[in-house]
């Protein structure tokens, strides 16, 4: 495998790190490195701006964006729950039109590498925002959410159902560019997941993202009512990364080439590793960032002392390497001599 | 621009029903004004609880040695401040800040009333400190459901040119609200701005108070957050713009402090009609 020494800059901590190729492809796509925000964790990057330079991880995937202003759910929109929270926001957001002026100019500006979400309430609605999206400068990728599972109707969740997953993904794969790279954002919340995968995918799909929120419901013991305004709400957060590794591992047991976006509660570099592990090319980083909003540039560190550690070359050498036979030999050992060390 | 910082414990205290934590922060103490807020983490790197609380920022010290230092009041309200609670000197703590936007400071040396209730008094200290230094006259009010749970009794006389108490069990002060006796003491003291941070319910009372005795009002709010940097969204309550439209505006980065006259009261916690981007009857 080559091994291109690209310059990340040195990795705090203890003793000598390699620099280490972090760099991995989704499609056409290539990233810097493989660590990202998750939608709606990280707005359209510029809060995040002041903790970290959001040019230094792979890139921001924006809040999803809806074709109107959007209010989103009365309050309270959220709780705590073990490892993790419930949410229910039900999509806040400013509409294509001012996000494409203000946020994604932003954004641009900034250098930043952004992949735009998107959600609708019918599967015209996404294809109007592919269309709105085509002529404009400084997307890298669509990210298609047909998971959010705070919408009105909860029929309405477009991932529950392959036939409906695919009409969106077709739709917005139409309206686009042929190059753009898309990602379907799935929902675990199906009985196969893989099946929506290969939907997607014959849909148009270039990868996919896994997984989005868990529907839960949290009851208030003091009210005794339910806690959400929205009644029920979506878990994230470290509690359900299990789930979130299941259903990266089966769908990249079913497609060995798909390009796949791993998330669901990673807070540390080895939460990551463990996803690139079971078959993410890249990984996004949601939840964890309310409670430490430096967390992706630090992720992204961790991630790559644990590769180093590990002895792998280069991060995409960690690509699904836990779906190797039993017998497989151990990492090509290579010499130290071969890594241009850092010393701090 | 607010930083993240592992602040250490100086000291914990307990004062009446809270606790005041101590912390040094660097790079946010000395920046920190009367009204903005710090969130500190819970519960250490591998905490299963995964938010971030949120406080009003009590007092700052430079303490040269530290590089700055803030005391928050904690109120125990369920495992997260339990735990903050417990911290003891040296123990380190995750803070972010210093976030929001603080209290508006009037130009004019004008008479200002300050209202906290229970813990909400927390950042009154700093105000009437800083309205002093203007040359502004300061009368204060403290209201709690009960004796224990008022804050900072002591020191809110001295900063004051009047200290009003009120309990609702009539434990110190008069028996009642504080919105009993505010109007008495506005009118009295004729003063143009009213300073409030307590429970939602006493905002609203005191915003429409206000705004009836043609005076200006800032109200600090205390919602439920998850992030505290503007990312996530849940804490947002409707607020009218000057424009005279209604948005749903977050209060850690719109607020906490706003203009009482602006926030629509009565209708937190819902999406009120015609608000940007509420759900139109008939569609979707």
């Amino acid at each position: 495998m080559t091994r291109a020494l690209i310059s990340q800059g040195p990795v705090p901590g203890k003793g000598p790190v390699a620099y280490l190729d972090m760099s991995t492809e989704l499609g056409d796509l290539v990233l810097s490195g493989p660590v990202l925000t998750a939608s709606g964790c990280a707005a359209a990057g510029r809060e995040l701006d002041q903790f970290f330079d959001i040019t230094k991880i792979g890139g921001i995937v924006t809040k999803s964006v809806m074709l109107q202003p959007r209010s989103g759910r009365p309050t309270p929109r959220m709780a705590e729950t073990p490892s993790g929270m419930l949410n229910s926001i039900g999509l806040q957001g400013p509409g294509i039109d001012r996000f494409i002026e203000s946020d994604l100019e932003w954004l641009n500006e900034r250098g930043a590498t952004t992949i735009v979400s998107i959600a609708g309430t019918t599967v015209d609605e996404y294809g109007k925002l592919a269309s709105k999206l085509r002529p404009t400068p400084g997307v890298a990728g669509i990210e298609v959410n047909i998971s959010c599972p705070n919408v009105e109707n909860r029929g309405q969740v477009f991932a529950c159902d392959p036939t409906t997953a695919s009409n969106v993904v077709q739709l917005v794969r139409r309206n686009s560019d042929p190059r753009m790279p898309i990602f379907a954002k799935l929902s675990p919340d199906v009985t196969d997941i893989v099946s929506i995968a290969e939907a997607v995918v014959k849909a148009g799909a270039t990868g996919v993202s896994v997984i989005n929120t868990l529907l839960g419901m949290v009851i208030n013991p003091d009210t005794m009512r339910p806690h959400l305004a929205g009644i029920t709400g979506g878990l994230s957060g470290p509690a359900i990364r299990p789930v979130a590794v299941r259903c990266v591992w089966q769908i990249r047991q079913a497609f060995p080439d798909l390009p796949i976006i791993g998330m669901g509660g990673i807070r540390s570099g080895t939460d990551a590793l463990e996803f690139i592990l079971a078959g993410a090319n890249a990984v996004s980083v949601g939840t964890i960032v309310f409670h430490d909003p430096s967390s992706p540039m630090r992720i992204h560190e961790e991630l790559q002392r644990a590769l180093v550690e590990r002895g792998f070359g280069s991060m995409a050498e960690a690509i699904s390497y836990a779906h190797r036979p039993a017998d497989a030999p151990p990492i090509e050992s290579e010499g130290e001599d071969e890594y241009d060390f850092i010393t701090e | 621009m607010p930083v993240q910082v592992k602040g250490e414990v100086l000291d914990i205290r307990r004062a009446g029903a809270y606790h005041v934590l101590s912390l040094t922060a660097p790079g946010i103490a000395d920046i920190a004004r009367p009204g903005h807020f710090v969130t500190l983490g819970i519960g250490g790197e591998e905490s299963s609880m995964v938010l971030r609380r949120a406080f009003a920022i009590h007092q700052v010290q430079s303490r040269g040695v530290y590089g700055g230092t803030l005391d928050v009041v904690i109120g125990v309200k369920g495992n997260g401040t339990k735990w903050l609670s417990e911290r003891r000197r040296h123990d380190v703590v995750d803070i972010v800040g210093p976030l929001g936007r603080p209290f508006i400071l009037p130009k004019e040396r004008v008479n200002c009333v300050l209202v906290g209730g229970g813990y909400g008094s927390a950042p009154l200290f700093m105000l009437a400190d800083q309205l002093r230094e203007r040359g502004c006259r300061v009368d204060v009010v403290m209201g709690a459901s009960t004796e224990e749970k008022l804050f900072g009794v002591l020191d809110l006389k001295r900063l004051a040119s009047t200290l009003t108490i009120t309990t609702e069990d009539g434990s110190l002060g008069e028996r009642g609200m504080v919105t009993e006796v505010l109007p008495e003491l506005m009118k009295r003291v004729d003063s143009a701005v009213v300073y409030a941070c307590g429970p939602m319910p006493m905002l609203a009372s005191v915003a429409q108070l206000a705004t009836e005795l043609r005076a200006y009002s800032q109200c600090a709010v205390e919602e439920a957050m998850a992030c505290g940097i503007g990312v996530c969204m849940t804490c947002v309550l409707p607020v009218v713009g000057e424009d005279g439209v209604t948005r749903m505006l977050r209060s850690c980065t719109e607020g906490p402090v706003f203009r009482g006259d602006r926030v629509l009261w009565s209708a937190v916690g819902s999406i009120p009609p015609g608000t940007v981007g509420a759900p139109v009857e008939g569609a979707h």
